[in-house]
């Protein structure tokens, strides 16, 4: 397969960016889209033509979360329920032109070229996205006793990767999925209850004061989710928050 | 060199209680004053850096990624074993520590084994109280499923995705560090270099790093009283594995470089269900988990003609009907059946296919067949279980393996083989530890399904918050430790030449000949692969070690590496990295040419039985071989640890 790639290149945080344009040709349609820059770069590198594309990837099976490539508009590229190292270019025609960007949202500053600094995500959780359990002096496991809907459900919103698709594909760049899905599953199982609303309220709280907008409930984040989380966990949010503020067991 | 294990008295049950009850302990006050390098944020890092940072420690800690959280256990998909009986099904401690020395062919250390399953019920107790989601039955109760080497139901698991849940756990726990400031963070940073510093007494003790900030590409100091490497395996040596394309060995491999010895290093798991090559352009294989095993049946046709039509495209699975199926695990191990382990699994793969019965366009493929599964169970329960897996074959394949049956082959998946650490996960050089697949310590010549979560588990969570509070106890008396002095110097200087060498290589552009490091890397594990892979001999042994030479020659000639050492330069770390696989590499040839037996993952076709299963040699290499560096040009020197088995009864490793 042929194709014609704009790509966005940047120097570094600072440099002014811009689209460049590549042409490749001899892919196979088994070939992942990341393959697929690699054999671009492969050949950048070999024609002495410029500095390889640097982008983000890691273990190439969508699990860990870090690639994340804005392609024809669409995080992740035209395929639902995909990282974009599972994306393929058989979802692509021959002779396609593809647009490829980095997520764009202000809480997500452009480091080089396609590689953009997700550590926001870090931060939020750092706030509060955790169960205080120090190491030891647990109980055992099975006096913890959770229902199984429950614990599929909080497996469901646990599914998250953190890979920041939910917020590119927001127009207001907001992180309430990615934030959401952490408060339920953690507010869904026994284990995480006492902390509850002291969590949402720090997790919120710095969301906000990172510089991620506000939701305005368009679903896009659910709609390009590679882990297909569900828009529940952001209603589940809201009641935990609201229930934070007003809730009978609030701190005073 | 000292391989002294410091394996503690007592009968086995009672070391490591033994230990705990008489080990040094650190003051609480004073933990603050002391400082912990901590490399690398996967199971064993990250538990480990949150457990000493509750403790009161000051812990840096590093890894090359943009999050801790994208370190490479997040793909560990079928679950975690522990020994808690709540199948009633007769697992203990005992039986735990049993199946995994025999799993690992009697090349463990038993002491560190026990060790391991003693602990590996406080590990769930653990990641529950953090709020992983683990798989429960409809009473609310833990849900447990098989895997391989196991006749019972011990492994916990998170859908098809417990080490991601594992690793979340282990992250919020960090995360909670961090916040605290117990934990600093430096993502996007590597280990370059480990940083030796003589002692008043002359005892040379690990100090610091030299680290890469992956951003500006600069070079940075840190200084502590102990360092911690747990920066995964080298199963990337091979190009193609299932590790993320990240993974490398090369922290492991400067500590070695710096005087810590390097054990067992052709210990190398090839595991058995994995998505086949399919072109040249690959990056990486992926993994299908071994829970699978639980309920697909794996076969390939009986006669030849089927499996050659299957081949050209003529016949589909689907055309060959059950009384022409070899379903060969059964066939040949009736006891445990798909659920042999996986070196087991993998050889009799790769001798299906080699005597020409394979599938798929390339002939290198079995298939693993849900239909049974799927008629018993019904397509729900099927699709609960192994929902997500399903769907990651099809989103990569583009074949419904709810209808055809999914083609697998054996690929590169984890490294036994490590540093050398004793019971204390401590290295040949005071004050540096190292934990998780780093280390050589508890899987032998093989590992078990589920265990390597365990381990890393282990040693983060339980054993190094101990073993390290007794190595730091009279360190208090040292002060802090500052990143200067000549040691800091030569490191830093040693780094930076190296670095600006591998720039300088390519000499005039546009030079013909110049290659990619990637050209280099591929060539390496295609040699690897074939001479050093799932069957060797000492002529394809020979073989290798010669055309690593060669490869190695041409890339310190040829390789061409763009943009500058000061800047975010992807190119350049595959470069490094790679110019240590080279020597890795040597070393792992060298190390499976004197093992003249074959035992779990080193199968030596020298040494078989004559229906082709792993011929040991207790009396000549029941030992360790823990090697030591001498220099680049230099054939290292190897060291014994011998193995001394006083509880368990050694056997022939059976599982027919």
């Amino acid at each position: 397969m042929k194709f014609t790639l704009h790509i966005w290149r940047q120097e570094n945080a600072r440099a002014k960016g811009h689209f460049e344009t590549y042409e490749i040709d001899n892919i196979s349609a088994d070939c992942s889209f990341l393959e697929m820059l690699d054999q671009l770069n492969e050949k950048l590198v070999n024609d002495h033509i410029s500095h390889p594309v640097c982008f983000d990837n890691d273990c190439r099976e969508g699990i860990c979360g870090m690639c994340g490539l804005y392609i024809n508009g669409r995080p992740h590229g035209n395929d639902d329920g995909v990282t974009t190292c599972q994306l393929h270019m058989r979802h692509f025609n021959d002779g396609d032109e593809i647009w490829v960007e980095p997520w764009r949202a202000k809480a997500f500053p452009i480091i080089r070229d396609l590689v953009v600094d997700r550590t926001a995500f870090d931060k939020i959780i750092q706030a509060g996205g955790y169960i205080s359990a120090t190491t030891g002096g647990v109980p055992d496991a099975n006096n913890i006793l959770v229902p199984k809907h429950k614990a599929d459900q909080a497996m469901d919103a646990a599914a998250c990767i953190g890979c920041g698709a939910c917020v590119a594909a927001c127009k207001n760049a907001s992180a309430m999925l990615f934030v959401g899905a952490k408060v339920s599953h953690l507010a869904l199982l026994p284990q995480g209850k006492p902390e509850a609303q002291d969590r949402v309220k720090k997790m919120v709280c710095k969301m906000d004061e990172l510089g991620f907008g506000s939701c305005t409930n368009t679903y896009a984040c659910e709609a390009e989710c590679p882990k297909q989380i569900k828009r529940q966990n952001i209603a589940r949010l809201n009641r935990q928050w609201i229930g934070s503020l007003f809730g009978r067991d609030r701190n005073n | 060199m000292n391989l002294d294990s410091k394996i503690p008295e007592g009968p086995l049950s009672q070391k490591w209680t033994n230990y705990k009850a008489s080990q040094k302990l650190v003051n609480p006050a004073n933990k603050r004053k002391l400082d912990i390098i901590v490399v690398g944020t996967g199971l064993a890092g990250a538990s480990a850096a949150a457990s000493l940072g509750a403790l009161g420690f000051h812990v840096d800690i590093f890894c090359i990624q943009d999050s801790p959280r994208r370190a490479h256990s997040i793909a560990a998909q079928g679950g975690i074993n522990a020994a808690k009986n709540y199948q009633n099904d007769g697992d203990s401690v005992e039986r735990l520590f049993k199946d995994t020395i025999k799993g690992g062919d009697y090349r463990a250390r038993e002491a560190n084994v026990y060790r391991l399953a003693e602990v590996s019920g406080n590990i769930i107790d653990q990641c529950v109280a953090q709020g992983v989601p683990f798989a429960r039955d409809y009473s609310g109760l833990l849900d447990n499923r098989s895997f391989g080497g196991a006749q019972v139901s011990r492994t916990f698991y998170a859908r098809g995705q417990t080490g991601q849940q594992l690793l979340l756990g282990a992250y919020g726990a960090l995360s909670r560090e961090i916040a605290r400031g117990t934990v600093v963070l430096h993502e996007r940073h590597e280990m370059m270099d480990l940083v030796v510093v003589p002692d008043k007494e002359g005892k040379p003790r690990a100090r610091g790093i030299i680290a890469r900030n992956l951003v500006t590409g600069e070079l940075e100091r840190y200084a502590a009283h102990a360092v911690v490497v747990a920066s995964g395996g080298y199963g990337n040596v091979y190009y193609l594995s299932t590790n993320a394309m990240n993974s490398n060995g090369s922290a492991a491999w400067v500590c070695h470089r710096r005087g810590a010895a390097f054990a067992n290093p052709c210990y190398v798991q090839i595991h058995p269900t994995c998505i086949p090559v399919h072109g040249d352009y690959q990056s990486k294989l992926t993994l299908m988990s071994e829970s699978l095993r639980n309920d697909g049946r794996i076969w390939v046709p009986k006669k030849k003609e089927d499996a050659e039509a299957i081949r050209r495209g003529e016949k589909g699975p689907l055309d060959i009907p059950e009384e022409d199926r070899d379903y060969y695990l059964e066939r040949r191990y009736p006891a445990f059946g798909n659920l042999v382990p996986r070196d087991v699994a993998s050889r009799a793969a790769k001798e299906r296919c080699d005597a020409g019965y394979g599938v798929g366009p390339t002939g290198l493929a079995v298939y693993l067949d849900f239909a049974d599964a799927i008629k018993r169970l019904g397509r729900d329960v099927v699709e609960q279980k192994y929902g997500n897996l399903f769907q990651m074959y099809y989103k990569i394949v583009d074949a419904d393996p709810y209808k055809v049956p999914m083609m697998i082959y054996p690929a590169i998946h984890y490294t036994m083989g490590g540093l050398w650490v004793d019971y204390e996960l401590q290295t040949t050089i005071p004050g540096l530890f190292a934990a998780g697949e780093a280390n050589f310590s508890d899987h032998g010549a093989n590992r078990l399904g589920a265990s390597a979560l365990m381990q890393g588990l282990a040693d983060g969570y339980f054993v190094l918050p101990y073993t390290l509070q007794n190595y730091l106890a009279d360190q208090i008396y040292v002060g802090k430790i500052k990143a200067e002095g000549p040691e800091f110097d030569e490191a830093e200087h040693a780094v930076r030449e190296r670095l600006d060498g591998l720039m300088t290589i390519a000499g005039n552009p546009g030079n013909s000949e110049q290659h990619s490091v990637d050209h280099y890397h591929k060539a390496l594990g295609r040699v690897m692969w074939e001479y050093c892979g799932m069957a060797r001999s000492k002529e394809s042994l020979a073989t290798a070690k010669e055309k690593i030479a060669e490869l190695e020659a041409d890339f310190y000639q040829h390789v061409f590496i763009p943009g500058k050492a000061a800047e975010m330069n992807p190119e350049l770390e595959k470069a490094y990295r790679l110019a240590d696989y080279f020597e890795l590499a040597r070393l792992i040839v060298d190390d499976a040419t004197q093992r003249e037996e074959s035992c779990g993952g080193h199968f030596r076709i020298e040494h078989q039985t004559e229906d082709g299963e792993t011929l040991r040699d207790d009396e000549n290499f029941m030992f360790v071989a823990a090697w030591e560096y001498q220099g680049h040009d230099k054939p290292e020197v190897m060291h014994k640890e011998e193995l001394n088995y006083e509880h368990i009864q050694i056997v022939k490793r059976n599982y027919k």
